[in-house]
């Protein structure tokens, strides 16, 4: 039997391209800076509330923050799922080779879930010293509660004072932190860009506006992803309170349905704000880099024209900028905008970043080192082998699903939704 | 400010340390800056020598010289240039195991140098060519034409 | 490599490169060289001889136990072709391991150009170029690809974890994944067989002295005379990556 070569089933290649040149950087290259870009933008948007008190934004920034949490380890599948020996990631932090842009992004990461998890820390922290209370308060208490309790009183740190001078540090702290954050954030995910715009081997990928490029477009998809869940997990809450409330008073309106659905047009409404201005910003940006080249003309060009005009026009200006970009920008900016139409604007910026880094990473390995031949990315559907599973829709669809699931983990820990709540409560 | 408030950079220190000490233990000794640079010459030592230490498959050249007299008449063939082992396969273990090698006397093996292109083609122009499928199709070569003496016919 | 060694390296060249310049402030080049016996291997290609055999890939790629069935190689042979109406084409069909039997070119995506179009031809083999500032050795994120102080690049199989990143990195599409180790492969130049005394395995099965091994260092190597009195090309210079493959009767279409 002949070994398989890696790439050799999904590339296709055209013209003249040297022997080794596949696609070796495959969809799950285009998952990473994706869920990366998710990752640093939720944070960004979570930051906007408790750095410059936009107080709009504080439900949907709460949510933000622990799903930022959330898609972390997920961020951090594509690469496992990628490496040809995964079992030796590890490597990258006991002999970590910083001349190489990938090297520092472990570290970064880290640093990065450190932050998150202490400024989680210090917005929960009142709520693990109440739980553990509460529990305390319980008698004959079961083993899955006894369990729980020790989990809260640990997550306490021993920090049991929730006396009000000590949750106005807190907030200080936590603010401190969202300061922080937002260059950390930023950096993280310049970074991913730097991976790529520093290649000087690849002429698509080559350039300084890429990190900026980045930077922008995940702010830009992390609005939009937490707009899409906040608005949807509110949707659900509602959904859920009209059922519980129609079986009490079938003809009557749940004054708590009404509220909620308040907030919920309030937060969409001024998050979709940001989203415009910054979908706009990365328009601008990813066109300017296009013009620049066409205008400059350097060699590469005569090929890079026939990619971005011919080859990948549908993917780059029909998807990427006209459904992803263009399109959501009409639906938030025309008047008479809801909730709805915010959400369905949030889910096409979301195509759009995804095209984005599709294009970067397929469309970047589309044009061979010859410079006389192209290659093109023959995504796998079917899970035929592990190769086609990791590398392949099923792979790409996992790592989506990851954070869902880790979300609705985390929200045991931090529930997104129950302090709220019980601010209302002491409030009233 | 209240002592507390570091507890989490506590934890992050304590986890921190942790990786170190694991990192000691997994760091292979001879991993290091080595010439060249941190860019440029950051590995591990021993690979180098494991690299070396492959075995050679093909023989050196004068390799064959020592057992196999090459004649005279081979020495002044226009193919005593050819690297023995191009025809008789690599010759790594010969005599002891294999005590014989496998020849490939295929036409294929012929074609690399001898199917002409009719246009000038850099260092094939010096080499006579045939076109290979209208000059005895399929037919081997070795069956007319004396491989170590090209340009004798074969004795039948 | 350190500074020292660069600066005498640079100068090697300099002094064959620039004669007149060297008339004024008269250096030997030989004399440089006598002065630092390491070795600094390098590679010299002349275009002129190639006759495009293949035995080079054949013999590379059992000597380095690279699947002989696989597509991926460490060395390559890339045909240059101009047609009648001027057009020039490339072609290297697995990368030239079964030699060039064909007049006539046929391309992936069904592009075929028939014998009588074409007007001239050439051969060009490549392989690693064991650059002196190699980038592919720069983006390694854990340290296992490098270059030797004798200036060859390798690849620690035992370390590499397989991102990719250093083949995205090679500006000549030097790299692979072994089929078999599932770690970065690259030309090792043989080294197993420099430390013996023996060519490199491509250079050995070069039928029309095509392709030779020398050491920079040896003033009286015939790579080192060549390429310090030979006018001499390498490829895309441009990187800045500085290869040490050097080819003899490199054409302007060669990228």
């Amino acid at each position: 039997m002949i070994p398989a070569v890696y790439g050799e089933s999904w590339t296709l290649k055209e013209l003249m391209v040297l022997p080794n040149e596949f696609i070796y950087w495959s969809i799950q290259i285009v998952m990473y800076p994706f869920m990366t870009g998710l990752v640093a933008g939720s944070f960004i948007l979570s930051s906007l509330y408790h750095l410059f008190g936009i107080k709009a934004l504080k439900g949907v920034s709460r949510f933000a923050l622990v799903f930022s949490l959330a898609l972390l380890p997920a961020a951090n599948l594509p690469p496992l799922l990628f490496l040809q020996s995964p079992e030796r990631a590890h490597y990258i932090f006991i002999t970590p080779h910083f001349t190489s842009a990938i090297a520092a992004f472990g570290l970064v990461v880290l640093l990065y879930a450190a932050l998150v998890a202490a400024e989680l820390w210090f917005i929960y922290r009142p709520y693990f010293v109440e739980s553990e209370k509460a529990l305390r308060a319980i008698p004959g208490l079961g083993l899955a509660g006894r369990l729980r309790r020790v989990l809260f009183g640990w997550l306490t740190l021993g920090a049991r004072d929730i006396g009000e001078e000590a949750l106005r540090l807190d907030a200080r702290v936590v603010k401190i932190l969202a300061a922080v954050g937002i260059p950390v954030a930023c950096f993280l995910h310049g970074y991913a860009g730097f991976i790529f715009g520093a290649v000087k081997a690849n002429a698509v990928w080559m350039t300084p506006l890429m990190p900026i490029i980045f930077i922008v477009s995940a702010v830009v998809s992390g609005i939009a992803f937490c707009i899409l869940c906040y608005a949807g997990a509110m949707e659900l809450r509602k959904l859920f309170l009209r059922r519980q409330f129609a079986r009490r008073h079938p003809h009557a309106c749940s004054l708590a349905e009404h509220r909620l659905a308040g907030i919920e047009e309030v937060e969409v409404r001024v998050a979709s704000r940001y989203l415009a201005v910054f979908l706009l910003v990365a328009l601008v940006l990813e066109l300017l880099d296009v013009v620049f080249r066409g205008y400059t003309a350097m060699k590469s060009w005569d090929l890079l024209r026939q990619v971005v005009y011919g080859r990948d026009f549908f993917e780059i200006f029909v998807l990427q900028h006209g459904v992803g970009r263009l399109l959501p920008l009409l639906l938030l900016l025309l008047p008479g905008r809801t909730v709805k139409r915010t959400m369905a604007a949030a889910a096409l910026v979301l195509v759009g970043v995804f095209m984005m880094r599709w294009n970067v990473v397929i469309g970047g390995q589309s044009v061979s080192l010859s410079a006389a031949g192209f290659m093109a990315y023959d995504l796998p559907v079917a899970p035929r082998d592990i190769s086609a599973f990791k590398e392949g829709v099923a792979g790409a669809l996992l790592v989506l699903g990851a954070p869902f699931v880790l979300f609705w983990m985390l929200n045991k820990i931090f529930p997104v939704f129950i302090v709220e709540r019980a601010e209302r409560a002491i409030k009233t | 400010m209240k002592e507390y408030v570091w507890r989490p950079m506590y934890v992050v220190v304590l986890i921190a340390a942790l990786s170190l000490a694991v990192r000691f233990f997994l760091l292979p000794h001879d991993f290091g800056v080595h010439e060249g640079g941190y860019k440029y010459g950051y590995y591990r030592l021993g690979n180098i020598a494991e690299w070396e230490s492959r075995p050679a498959l093909f023989r050196s050249a004068d390799d064959c010289g020592d057992c196999h007299r090459q004649s005279e008449s081979l020495s002044a063939s226009p193919h005593a240039f050819i690297s023995c082992q191009n025809c008789h396969g690599p010759a790594a273990g010969h005599p002891e195991d294999p005590p014989t090698l496998a020849i490939d006397t295929g036409r294929d093996l012929c074609l690399r140098c001898h199917a002409d292109l009719s246009y000038p083609a850099g260092g094939r122009d010096a080499v006579p060519g045939i076109d290979p499928l209208g000059h005895h199709p399929f037919r081997s070569c070795v069956g007319c034409h004396d491989p170590h003496h090209p340009r004798q016919e074969v004795q039948p | 490599m350190n500074r020292r060694t660069f600066l005498k390296d640079a100068i090697v060249v300099i002094t064959g490169a620039a004669l007149p310049a060297a008339a004024l402030e008269w250096l030997d080049p030989r004399q440089v060289l006598a002065e630092n016996p390491q070795i600094r291997w390098a590679f010299l290609v002349d275009t002129h001889k190639c006759a495009g055999c293949g035995f080079c890939v054949k013999a590379c790629k059992a000597e380095n136990d690279i699947p002989y069935e696989a597509s991926v190689t460490r060395t390559w042979i890339e045909r240059y072709v101009v047609t009648q109406s001027g057009e020039l084409l490339a072609d290297s069909p697995q990368g030239g391991r079964d030699g060039f039997t064909s007049g006539s070119i046929d391309l992936p995506g069904g592009t075929r150009v028939s014998e009588e179009e074409i007007i001239r031809g050439f051969f060009v083999p490549k392989l690693c170029n064991h650059c002196a500032s190699p980038p592919c050795v720069q983006v390694c994120p854990v340290g296992a690809t490098y270059a030797t102080p004798q200036g060859v690049v390798l690849v620690d199989r035992q370390w590499c974890i397989g991102c990719g990143y250093c083949i995205m990195g090679c500006p000549y599409g030097a790299r692979f994944f072994h089929p078999v180790h599932k770690s970065v492969d690259k030309c090792t130049l043989c080294t197993h067989r420099l430390t013996r005394g023996d060519a490199s395995a491509c250079v050995e099965a070069c039928p029309f002295g095509a392709r030779q091994v020398g050491n920079l260092h040896d003033p009286n190597d015939p790579v080192t005379r060549a390429v310090v009195s030979e006018r001499i090309g390498v490829l895309r210079d441009s990187y800045g990556s500085r290869p040490r493959v050097y080819y003899l009767g490199l054409s302007k279409e060669v990228h």
